[in-house]
């Protein structure tokens, strides 16, 4: 211990060590950032589209009190209970008596800005209870879209003073609109609702899972479970894998080139729609599929074969019980993306004007993100207000389906 | 005739032909010496049903193709349709309105000529509406008879029924290819039409994109068809723009997650980041449409540039490659956690810091997963539409300044298709090209990508 040895930590090791610790800080600052980063674009998509749909959920509305004892409507409930209700209404004038009403209440100059369409309100008012004939009701009446706009602060400057007038008179205000989940889609801003795409979008998804979940399923278990291992067994998975990450615009072209070839009478009806999307979920539950499939431990099949299964009942009766949960989650992850996607659906038409909902598979329909698309290609200022109550709608969707497959994965996942 | 009422139809008859099969099972059960059967009842019940089931919903397919067509013709041999239009949109338009007022889509014609044609349709429909289903219940009863005669106490129900489930299965998985084959063969049969009338070599090399759907289909101005703007909107918007944005992001959140974040931060932000990719694109679309690209114009305004425009590739580029971020983070994620931890642990035993040993250590090792992952992350860039649709424009541009307007091809696809030109115009026709070249080119990037994974995967062990 004659020697002595120098001092390691020197000051210029000091230093060199000081500047890799701040690299290392920096660096991890760095990727905590890129995280925040992403986030906070996600809360400031999240918060824009909800501060600008609250509006959406809303209408602009004048009080209209009509009293129909003076009106002379006369409504039958048997005449009431046909479908043509409301042109028999139309015929008696029912328009006009709104627009008398109106002119009393509000004088000529405001009643000229109730919507075009704001007796059908009425008429459905009365088509639901026609006892109500006999009174004096105020309905809350949609505007026209120009004092909409004004009331906002928009507008034409004679608009937002009527706006500011009427406000001050407290006939004129924004209520919220129940009418946006059960109407369809229209012209004039302050007459839309969603429910037209809503069911379209039902529609749709129904297609889907009825092809897309057998064909998928069964594929994974023929892949997974008997498939031999060969070049065609090969090919079929390679066509899979490829298959799910091929854009979804070239799944619109094969609706339009084949589908739409086989079934011209069937355009853009949830039908044909189905059936492109069908193809577009099916490598997804196939892959989710072979996965869950994968994970049953192969002492299940055993036990089976050992008393005397075949392979057939070893499959249905063992294999395909224990990784239904997996293939479920598989299934509506996939379910989710079909519901969201817009691209190939508009290859195949389902981008017309549908002004009454689908009643079946085979009638023209337009499916929520559609309708999204069209709404934000419109001029009018409500239009934006709409499009993003529309998004809240399809987002609350998707996370509840989403949710229900976290659930259903953490209720069922199984360790073996 | 609905597909609704024909399926119902299938499986009610599959369902007669069940119950009927396992009674007469059970009869054989009650009747045999010892009460044994070569086969369980409910195998002969799967048996009838499915020899009932199969064959009508095989014939209900062929023929819901087939009816519409057959109406059509049987109504224009009708004298009243004699004096149509000759082909062409207006003749369709007529003959949809009588189709539609005689299946109660529509409540009256508008056009005279459509009313005369009215009855011949409801008669044409009702007749082979009844034709479909006479037919489905001959189908159903031979088929279902053939199947019930075979039935017999030693009758192996079970092997028959596992063969035909096994064909099935086949048949499910046979469907993948079968989606490839078609979409190979639409789009190619649509671009060679395509190609017979403008030359590839134009298309492909060609730097003026302006097809004009109104214009002669007869006489095609092959320089109008030139793809280059759109190849290189495409490019610039999907592979570098948005990888500008993706790689970065994605990368550093990859590698924060997993090295640096806690256990219970972690289980938080991950599902956070998933959520990035699960929103709908024509949100991320109308986002970048309404918010992002104002506020770029406006920035660009405020640092003086003149006369920037409203639709520029940088807002559907940054919006893009934020949806991108949780594809390269993910595939990052797991090619990083694939390295052997001994790798980590000697270089920190050695006295690296944690940002040395991933920069020197980490990275390198998990590189070609990472370069897969963002291969896969380009090849979903240039193919995602609702986002460019919304946020670029339709003015094909040749420029490498992101404020100015760009299209893509996907674009251009969808503004060829949705627009009124016909199905024999070449401005039609270029979607299916451009289609075409867009699978290629993402097959080839999923395909290299997706070798290199599992080529480097099994490096380590």
């Amino acid at each position: 211990m004659s020697e002595r040895v120098a001092p390691t930590r020197t000051a210029e090791f000091e230093a060199r060590l000081q500047k890799r610790y701040a690299a290392e800080k920096r660096f991890k600052a760095v990727g905590l950032g890129a995280i925040l980063f992403s986030i906070t674009v996600l809360l400031f998509l999240l918060v824009t589209m909800t501060l600008n749909g609250i509006g959406g959920f809303q209408r602009v509305e004048m009080d209209v009190p009509i009293n129909f004892a003076e009106a002379g409507i006369a409504a039958d409930p048997t005449a009431m209970a046909q479908p043509d209700a409301v042109n028999t209404l139309q015929a008696q004038g029912l328009a006009e008596v709104v627009a008398f009403f109106a002119s009393k209440e509000l004088g000529d100059e405001a009643a000229a800005e109730i919507g075009p369409d704001a007796w059908r309100d009425v008429a459905d008012a009365i088509i639901e209870d026609p006892s109500i004939l006999r009174e004096e009701v105020t309905f809350s009446l949609p505007t026209s879209a120009k004092l909409a706009s004004a009331y906002s602060g928009d507008g034409s400057p004679e608009m937002r003073k009527l706006a500011t007038k009427l406000t001050a008179e407290g006939k004129l205000e924004k209520n919220f609109d129940v009418g946006f989940l059960s109407r369809s889609d229209a012209t004039n801003p302050q007459q839309v609702g969603i429910w037209g795409a809503l069911k379209g979008s039902m529609l749709t998804m129904a297609i889907t899972l009825m092809l897309a979940f057998p064909i998928g399923v069964l594929a994974a278990l023929y892949l997974e479970e008997y498939a031999p291992k060969n070049r065609w067994t090969d090919l079929i998975e390679v066509s899979i894998n490829n298959l799910a990450a091929v854009p979804s615009i070239i799944f619109g072209l094969l609706g339009l080139a084949v589908f739409l070839w086989i079934f011209p009478s069937y355009r853009s009806a949830p039908l044909i729609g189905g059936m492109t999307l069908a193809l577009m979920t099916m490598p997804v539950i196939v892959i989710s599929g072979r996965n869950a499939i994968k994970a049953v431990p192969p002492s299940i099949r055993d036990g089976a074969l050992a008393i005397g299964a075949s392979p057939v009942q070893v499959v249905f009766h063992h294999v395909l019980p224990l990784a239904l949960p997996g293939i479920l989650t598989g299934t509506i992850i996939g379910m989710a993306r079909a519901l969201g996607e817009t691209a190939p659906l508009l290859m195949i038409g389902m981008r017309a004007f549908v002004a009454t909902p689908p009643d079946g598979f085979t009638s023209p329909a337009t499916v929520l993100p559609v309708q999204i698309f069209l709404w934000s290609d419109e001029i009018d200022r409500g239009f934006v207000e709409r499009t993003s109550a529309a998004i809240i709608v399809l987002l609350l969707f998707l996370l509840v389906m989403n949710g229900l497959a976290i659930y259903l994965r953490n209720k069922f996942e199984k360790k073996w | 005739m609905s597909p609704t009422i024909l399926l119902l139809l299938a499986l009610g008859l599959g369902l007669a032909g069940w119950l009927a099969a396992r009674a007469r099972a059970w009869t054989f059960k009650r009747q045999s010496t010892d009460g044994r059967i070569a086969s369980l009842p409910s195998y002969h019940a799967w048996y009838v049903a499915l020899w009932v089931v199969l064959p009508v919903l095989a014939f209900a397919a062929t023929w819901s193709a087939l009816a519409p067509g057959l109406v059509t013709q049987s109504v224009l041999a009708d004298p009243a349709a004699a004096q149509l239009p000759a082909f062409g949109f207006q003749r369709q338009a007529i003959l949809n309105e009588a189709r539609n007022v005689a299946t109660g889509a529509a409540p009256a014609v508008f056009n005279q000529q459509a009313a005369a044609l009215v009855e011949p349709f409801r008669d044409a429909l009702t007749f082979y509406n009844w034709t479909g289903i006479a037919a489905t219940l001959v189908i159903a009863f031979l088929a279902g008879t053939w199947a019930f005669l075979r039935l017999k106490p030693d009758f192996a129900a079970r092997t028959k029924v596992e063969r035909i489930v096994m064909v099935i299965l086949l048949g499910a998985s046979l469907v993948a290819i079968l989606t490839t084959i078609g979409i190979l063969a639409s789009l190619v049969f649509e671009t060679v039409r395509f190609f017979g009338m403008v030359s590839p070599i134009d298309f492909l090399f060609g730097t003026h994109w302006g097809p004009d759907p109104m214009a002669n289909a007869s006489a095609v101005d092959g320089s109008r068809y030139g793809a280059i703007p759109l190849f290189w909107g495409t490019l610039f918007i999907g592979a570098i723009i948005a990888m500008i944005v993706a790689i970065p992001l994605g990368l550093m959140s990859a590698i924060y997650l997993t090295q640096y974040a806690a256990p219970g931060l972690r289980k938080w932000i991950k599902p956070a980041l998933e959520i990035l990719a699960g929103v709908p694109t024509v949100v991320y679309g109308y986002f970048a449409a309404l918010t992002i690209a104002p506020a770029i114009r406006d920035l660009a305004l405020a640092l003086g540039v003149s006369n920037p425009s409203s639709e520029s590739a940088l807002a559907a580029g940054l919006v893009m490659g934020v949806m991108i971020i949780p594809f390269v983070s993910s595939m990052a994620d797991d090619s990083i956690a694939a390295v052997p931890q001994a790798m980590r642990d000697g270089s920190l035993a050695m006295g690296a810091t944690t940002s040395e040993t991933i920069r020197r250590v980490l990275v390198p090792a998990a590189l070609p997963g990472i370069v897969a992952g963002i291969m896969l992350a380009i090849s979903r860039a240039i193919g995602e539409t609702m986002i460019v649709v919304m946020a670029a424009s339709t003015a094909a541009n040749l420029t490498a300044n992101p404020l100015e307007a760009m299209t893509t091809v996907t674009v251009q696809i969808v503004a060829m298709l949705t627009g009124e030109g016909s199905f024999d115009h070449p401005a039609t026709l270029s979607a299916f090209a451009l289609g075409f070249v867009l699978f290629m080119v993402t097959l080839g990037l999923n395909f290299v990508a997706l070798r290199v994974v599992k080529r480097f995967r099994e490096a380590y062990e």
